[in-house]
């Protein structure tokens, strides 16, 4: 009779678990689903806009038909303005906060302040940006203004990133060199910089796929509706192809006909975080099975 | 002097990392600067447009009117002097364009030459009118009385119930129907979210074997990928039309849509943390449930969680802030109505949206513009809150496991 109630119990036991796990994995694998529901839809619906002509040509009656030429050059600016100012000001603060600063009340205040940058919503930025570089600095909309307000977004990202690959470097390394009579930025730059490199790489390539895609910091600090020419310098406006994905499909005059080139427009978005992430991750894999050779 | 400009190399260098490291904490400061600078102004302005006046007849007892008054004047839900503590008499609205129906063309003047005088005799003669005019045109004997408006106050600002920041005469600038638009679209993306979060942060920290999150992993990442505009893309062309068509509403732009959206958005922020402090649970801990009979799920919902239940809540706020900040796509599904949203079949419209949405339009340093920047720091306030409160329960964790 016992035997036979704690078979019960433990088949009961058993049973409870088998739902819970299928409830959990039924759960995890929809929102695997939803991601792929997104971007098959994108991509189907995109697939057949996106050709060379989409990729180099001027937009052209209103937007409804040619290509989106000149949001790629902005983009490409902007994402190249940002990474310039945040990347090395980004690096710098990370081996400061890493290797240099001892622990105490000024670390405490910086880290707590990077951490806060990170949480400040990309519109603040964008309300930032615009009165500080457009109008009080008097950039106007430019490629100079929009490419400062994307950097100070994406300087937190930068500074995490690269922290934590310089935490991933073996203290034994440091305390080699330092034994070796190298001086504390000889050991950084010579030794920890190189050994951490590979992970400072992914981050900028994440970066890079997050500043490209932002949209609400360059409502008001650079981008334009529509340019009948390509921006000459950091002074002018440019077009953006987050901000032209916006434009199009709210607030065209022909929203429908240009339909196509919406989808055309997030494709290109989408294939730009495909290949800063798949390149991250391949670097990622590809430098850590190198380290474990050695 | 090799040494020394070696140790000057090293002084130089440090003083360089130095420099970059105080970045963020001036780009804060800065921010907050501007923020606020341009913000608190809005308080410093009359809710009637610069340049403009509202005059009375000169018996009449009224010297102040609030804009919500003004407002109610000339939408004519209020048409008594009565209900403002005058004698009972309906008022007259008067706006510019009306003078025409007073005055001839000759006595207004090719050039709007006569028109101060007419204002002046007008305001004089209609014992219950109410003026509202460019300040160029009052007469140098104008024989009316100009009302006092008060500024815009903070109580007003943050309590009122309608958001109208170009109406005229008066702006209406209360924040409540956009905060609270912003709090329920949060809301629901968060109850949408939060269980399909935990399930997938369980199910990859204790269910999943190693090679399945190695998959699922750089997938989420993915996930937090996606440009807001794009979600918001999406959902316009794929969840805006099905909700229309499911519930049957004449619009599909709706909170709910604006939920979903943020939900899914949300999903990455609250699986990436959760997960984290799930794996944080001490091996010694499990197995010892374990080791007592417990069922693998028995350890996960009475050992795993609990332990880890600080993080868990550190994720779903931090998706919560994540859900308030989210400008694009919130802009692009929601249908911005301004109004105090009943249902999430309404449409409503969140803080960031506004000021996306309105920047662009408000002349820069005026009234409107200061309300948006106001705005701002509302947005930044809860946001700054939401980031110490993670802060606070993470800290508050480590030293209690230490």
């Amino acid at each position: 009779m016992m035997m036979l109630d704690e078979n019960k119990l433990a088949k009961r036991k058993k049973l409870r678990q088998s739902i819970a796990f299928g409830i959990l994995s039924t759960l995890s694998y929809s929102i695997i689903a939803i991601l792929f529901i997104i971007l098959s839809f994108i991509i189907y619906k995109g697939i057949g806009v996106i050709n060379w002509n989409f990729i180099s040509q001027m937009p052209e009656e209103g937007m409804t038909k040619g290509g989106i030429y000149p949001a790629i050059i902005g983009t490409l600016y902007l994402v190249g303005g940002s990474i310039l100012f945040a990347f090395p000001i980004g690096v710098l603060a990370a081996i400061y906060m890493n290797e240099y600063v001892k622990d105490g009340i000024f670390k405490k205040i910086i880290k707590q302040m990077t951490n806060n940058l990170a949480g400040i919503p990309s519109i603040v930025f964008g309300l930032f940006g615009m009165s500080l570089f457009v109008n009080k600095l008097g950039f106007g909309d430019s490629i100079l203004a929009g490419s400062l307000t994307l950097g100070l977004l994406a300087l937190p990202v930068v500074i995490r990133t690269t922290e934590e690959a310089l935490k991933a470097v073996d203290n034994t390394f440091r305390q080699a060199s330092i034994g070796l009579g190298a001086s504390k930025w000889e050991t950084t730059s010579k030794i920890v910089l190189p050994i951490a490199f590979p992970n400072i790489i992914t981050g900028l390539i994440l970066s890079i796929g997050r500043v490209s895609g932002e949209t609400a910091p360059i409502l008001f600090t650079v981008a334009a509706y529509f340019l009948p020419k390509l921006p000459t310098s950091i002074f002018d406006q440019a077009m953006a192809l987050p901000y032209h994905l916006y434009v199009i499909s709210t607030s065209g005059t022909n929203i429908e006909e240009s339909r196509p080139i919406a989808y055309g427009t997030a494709l290109v978005l989408i294939i730009i975080v495909l290949i800063a992430n798949l390149l991250a991750n391949g670097l990622r894999k590809y430098f850590g099975n190198k380290v474990k050779m050695n | 002097m090799k040494t020394f400009y070696k140790k000057f190399l090293e002084k130089f260098i440090e003083g360089l990392l130095m420099l970059s490291g105080t970045v963020t904490t001036l780009t804060v400061v800065l921010i907050v600067f501007f923020l606020f600078k341009e913000g608190i102004g809005v308080f410093n302005k009359k809710p009637v447009e610069e340049g403009y006046v509202i005059a009375v007849n000169n018996k009449n007892p009224i010297n102040k009117l609030s804009s919500e008054q003004i407002k109610n004047i000339y939408d004519q839900k209020i048409t008594n002097w009565k209900i403002l503590g005058a004698p009972t008499d309906s008022i007259i609205l008067f706006r510019l364009e009306d003078v025409s129906n007073y005055y001839s063309d000759a006595e207004i003047g090719e050039n709007f030459e006569g028109l101060p005088i007419c204002i002046s005799l007008l305001t004089d003669s209609l014992p219950n009118i109410i003026a509202f005019f460019p300040e160029k045109y009052i007469d140098k004997n104008f024989k009316g009385k100009q009302l006092e408006i008060d500024k815009v106050k903070l109580s007003e600002f943050l309590t009122g119930k309608e958001w109208f920041p170009t109406a005229q005469p008066a702006a209406q600038l209360g924040v409540m129907p956009l905060i609270l638009g912003t709090l329920w679209v949060s809301l629901g993306a968060i109850l949408l979210a939060l269980p399909l979060g935990l399930a997938a942060s369980v199910y990859m920290s204790e269910i999943a074997n190693e090679k399945i999150r190695r998959i699922m992993k750089p997938l989420i990442e993915l996930l937090a990928g996606i440009p807001s505009v794009v979600y918001g893309f999406f959902g316009l062309v794929i969840i805006v039309p099905l909700i229309q068509t499911t519930f049957d509403l004449p619009v599909g732009e709706t909170g709910l849509a604006g939920s979903i959206i943020l939900g899914i958005m949300a999903l990455p922020t609250i699986i990436t943390i959760s997960e984290d402090a799930m794996r944080n649970t001490p091996r010694a801990m499990k197995e010892a449930s374990l080791a007592l009979g417990a069922s693998k799920w028995q350890t996960i919902y009475k050992v795993v969680i609990p332990y880890s239940i600080s993080g868990i809540t550190a994720g779903a706020i931090l998706g919560i802030g994540r859900a308030i900040g989210e400008t694009m796509a919130v802009l692009m599904v929601t249908g911005n109505a301004a109004v105090i949203p009943h249902s999430i079949l309404e449409p409503v419209r969140t803080i960031p949206a506004t000021i996306a949405a309105e920047l662009g339009e408000a002349p820069n340093g005026g009234l409107h513009f200061q309300a948006l920047f106001a705005l701002g720091c509302i947005l930044f306030l809860i946001t700054l809150f939401i980031n110490l409160t993670v802060e606070f329960i993470s800290n508050r964790n480590k030293y209690n496991k230490h």
